[in-house]
């Protein structure tokens, strides 16, 4: 390869490399982290990260940005939580335990995840108020309402814990390979990494949302329906952090109002850093996979070796501020 | 003393195959209007750009009171006493008249170490000032309340507080009524009193004939000639102005026109100072060419039939029945396709590749049963439409943003062909392309023509027009002025026609 071939696939590439290099040095420094162990614990802390980063993703490509999505999951993790308790639980959220069949707080929780991506979508698409806004609004009504119903009588406010197996199995358990195991939460993710694959890619729903990011006046023009569209994507963005809010509270046993905060950001970030324009019309899952993956290698690998979580925020900071500036670089280059 | 303020002597310009400018001058005597002429494209811009820097013209040179000036950018042209008043004015609409007026250069006060923004001077500066050139506007007024001419105005006045000599009025009254053109020519009288001069675009022959001194004109970047005003009539600058041979050549037309396949009954915007009462019809197979001028809204006809711009009254019919186009899915119900003016900002998807640039307005066409699309039938489509139109491509998967203007154009076509489109709207199909790729476009016109598609096409260029159209509907103000069959057609009718409505 020449010189500029090699530059060029190291642009095209970065967020591969800096995977790997990141890896690479942390397991110079302390050898003992190349272990199935934290191969493990990475993939399971990245997993519900991932889906809200897929979903979150879906808005930045668009040309717009979602606030909602951390507190979201909060709200998901909170309804999902507090419908899946033990009967015998000494604390329960109702006085009487709904007993319902483990799929219901799922179906449940994703379709109030999607019901605010539908207020977001509507608002952005028909009051024609900018992402940012709208889902800042939404963002906040969303804890609002979170708090409210995790205030409600008898609970007031008490961390919601005693879900039954049935539902933690999902976030804690592993589906046994015989010679290894799989977490069932990397399974989830997985699996929902190629259904959004196939979405972006292979979808209409996938090419319009790339041309509305790519240049909405020209969507217009080619007879595109923008608003149902937005929509559209904002339902299965909010879908997602449903999930998401699922996995958080199967995988911690429980859940609070306060699940999920900050997630949109370290989702925006993730998103950023796998190549996601900001400026819209860009992304690719991998990349956005790869994305969550260097910041939960930084999380976990810094403090296998031992640095402190305040350093670690700076690190991070860097990464994102280098990733976006690579990334300018990348399409400034083409012009 | 030189008997010129300013002399531009034997400007050219080239700019990557195409000459833009060859060869012109313009002299500019002090205290006069001297107004340049020329169709779109004659480049009269390019010479603008050259006398504020922002092209460096490849021979010739710029004199400015008997001295050879080299002038770098805007702001040494505004040092050297030489404004322009642009034809879009952009400006702070929250900020007051005077903040605007005064942008970047505020009068200071010194409280101690501090320095503050002077208000009080600021506001009489500009009550001076506008006394000056006796406009009444008052200074703490949002610019955002204001009319157009008053913001015309304000700009006169910026020009006149930077003690501007030249100042070049670039279609100045092409938004204002014919009080606020009196009120203009009123301010253009006191700043000629004053000695300062005046460069004058614009396509309004009455109007430069009543208040320029002398008139130069200007055809395909060509320096035409400079008469004084009292020597020329109306018909004299439009023979001079057109008066070329017919240098590029046009396909063979083989199309027929068939039957009426779409009538438009008084079509009326529903904004004030768009199209109004616009009535034509377009048969199968026929090319129906649009003339006018910049701002005579026809691209706005067009959008408006494609549903993207609102009709606050009129009825179109296709084949007969009536029919509501109110958005671009509408218009592609009924078969009809757009290639907009602007490739760039309303046309290309920059970072998509050419794939999926040539299936975008027909994408659920390529679903399959489980509703995923078929990258393979998308892929055949796109090379069909490349080979058909000639697109000149490394393979399918390149960004259309590296592609040429040219052939960037002919995926927009190949685009719209995919949705198998009756009506064609194409809005000056050819601009900022090549000669030889206007050719290619030309010629598959014309075939689109003689397989019975209708077309209609907005264009600024005479020849194109007269070389292309079958019939030439002209445009003037957002009045239909008339419809000419191509064969009687002659630039000189479409432009009488294209200035009727400027009077």
């Amino acid at each position: 390869m020449s010189g500029s071939r090699v530059s060029k696939f190291m642009t095209q590439n970065a967020i591969y490399i800096v995977l790997v290099v990141l890896v690479a040095a942390i397991s110079i420094y302390s050898p003992n982290f190349l272990s199935m162990t934290s191969f493990r614990d990475i993939l399971i802390q990245s997993s519900p990260r991932v889906i809200i980063a897929l979903g979150s993703a879906m808005i930045l490509i668009t040309a717009g940005c979602d606030l909602s999505a951390g507190r979201v999951v909060g709200l998901t993790a909170v309804v999902s939580a507090s419908l899946s308790q033990l009967p015998s639980y000494p604390h329960p959220f109702f006085e009487q335990a709904p007993n319902l069949p483990t799929f219901l707080p799922i179906i449940i929780a994703i379709a109030v995840g999607a019901c605010v991506g539908l207020v977001s979508g509507l608002i952005v698409a028909y009051l024609r108020i900018v992402p940012f806004i709208a889902t800042l609004g939404t963002m906040v009504m969303t804890y609002g309402v979170c708090s409210l119903y995790f205030d409600m009588e008898p609970n007031n406010s008490q961390p919601i814990g005693g879900l039954r197996p049935e539902f933690t199995v999902f976030g804690s358990g592993a589906m046994d390979l015989g010679f290894m195991t799989i977490p069932y939460i990397v399974i989830i993710a997985a699996v929902i990494s190629f259904i959004m694959w196939i979405v972006y890619n292979k979808t209409v729903l996938g090419k319009n949302m790339f041309a509305i990011g790519g240049n909405a006046q020209a969507a217009v023009v080619s007879g595109i329906n923008v608003g149902a569209t937005l929509i559209a994507i904002y339902v299965i963005a909010g879908a997602l952090y449903g999930v998401g809010g699922i996995l958080e509270a199967a995988r911690t046993g429980g859940a609070t109002n306060n699940y999920g905060n900050m997630y949109e950001l370290d989702a925006i970030a993730a998103a950023v850093v796998g190549g996601v324009s900001i400026t819209g019309g860009v992304g690719t899952v991998p990349g956005i996979i790869a994305g969550v993956l260097i910041f939960t290698v930084i999380n976990y690998g810094l403090t296998f070796v031992g640095m402190g979580p305040y350093w670690q925020l700076i690190i991070k900071g860097l990464i994102i501020v280098i990733a976006v500036a690579v990334d300018v670089r990348k399409y400034l280059a083409r012009k | 003393m030189s008997e010129y303020i300013l002399e531009m002597q034997h400007i050219s310009k080239s700019f990557p195959g195409v000459k833009a400018l060859n060869d012109v001058s313009l002299r500019l005597r002090p205290g006069s209007v001297h107004a340049l002429m020329g169709e779109n494209g004659a480049g009269k811009s390019t010479l603008m750009k050259c006398l504020f820097g922002i092209y460096k013209q490849d021979e010739g040179q710029i004199i400015l009171d008997g001295e050879k000036v080299d002038i770098t950018d805007s702001r040494t042209a505004l040092g050297l006493g030489i404004s322009m008043i642009h034809q879009e004015l952009y400006p702070v609409l929250q900020q007051t008249v005077m903040e605007n007026l005064w942008l970047g250069r505020f009068p200071l006060k010194s409280y101690g170490p501090l320095k503050l923004v002077d208000h009080k001077k600021m506001k009489a500066d500009t009550e001076a000032l506008f006394k000056e050139i006796d406009v009444d506007i008052d200074p703490l007024e949002l610019a955002g309340n204001l009319s157009v001419s008053k913001l015309q105005s304000i700009e006169i006045a910026k020009a006149v507080s930077h003690h501007s000599r030249i100042i070049v009025m670039d279609e100045p009254t092409s938004s204002l009524t014919s009080d606020e053109v009196e009120h203009l020519f009123k301010i253009i009288n006191g700043l000629k009193a004053k000695g300062v001069a005046i460069i004058y675009i614009s396509h309004k022959m009455e109007e430069i004939l009543r208040i320029s001194d002398e008139v130069t004109i200007m055809r395909d970047g060509n320096y035409i000639g400079t008469w004084p005003s009292d020597e020329l009539t109306t018909d004299l600058i439009i023979k001079r102005m057109v008066g070329r041979e017919m240098t590029q050549l046009f396909p063979e037309k083989t199309n027929v026109p068939g039957e009426e396949v779409l009538r438009v009954e008084n079509m009326t915007s529903i904004r004030d100072h768009s199209f109004k009462g616009v009535n034509f019809s377009l048969r199968k197979g026929e090319v129906l060419g649009i003339g006018g001028l910049v701002g005579a809204q026809r691209t706005e006809v067009i959008e408006a039939l494609f549903g993207l711009r609102h009709l606050a009254d009129g009825k179109i019919f296709i084949h007969g029945k009536e029919v509501k186009i109110r958005s671009p899915r509408d218009a592609k119900k009924h078969h009809i396709a757009l290639l907009t003016e602007e490739r760039r900002a309303t046309g290309i998807f920059p970072m998509l590749n050419i794939v999926d640039n040539n299936t975008m307005a027909c994408m659920p066409k390529y679903r399959n049963k489980v509703g995923l699309l078929n990258d393979r039938l998308r892929e055949i489509d796109t090379e069909e439409g490349v080979s058909s139109l000639r697109i000149k491509t490394p393979d399918t998967q390149t960004r259309i943003q590296s592609l040429s203007g040219g052939n960037q154009q002919k995926v927009l076509i190949s685009r719209w062909l995919n949705t198998n489109p009756e009506i064609l709207l194409l809005d000056e199909p050819t601009r900022g392309i090549d000669v030889g790729a206007k050719y290619e476009i030309y010629t598959i016109i014309n075939r689109l023509a003689t397989q019975g598609k209708s077309v209609i096409m907005i264009s600024s260029e005479m020849s194109e027009l007269l070389g292309m159209s079958d019939r030439i509907m002209v445009m003037s103000n957002g009045k239909m002025e008339g419809i000419l069959d191509a064969k009687d057609a002659t630039e000189e009718k479409i432009m009488e026609l294209a200035t009727a409505g400027l009077l």
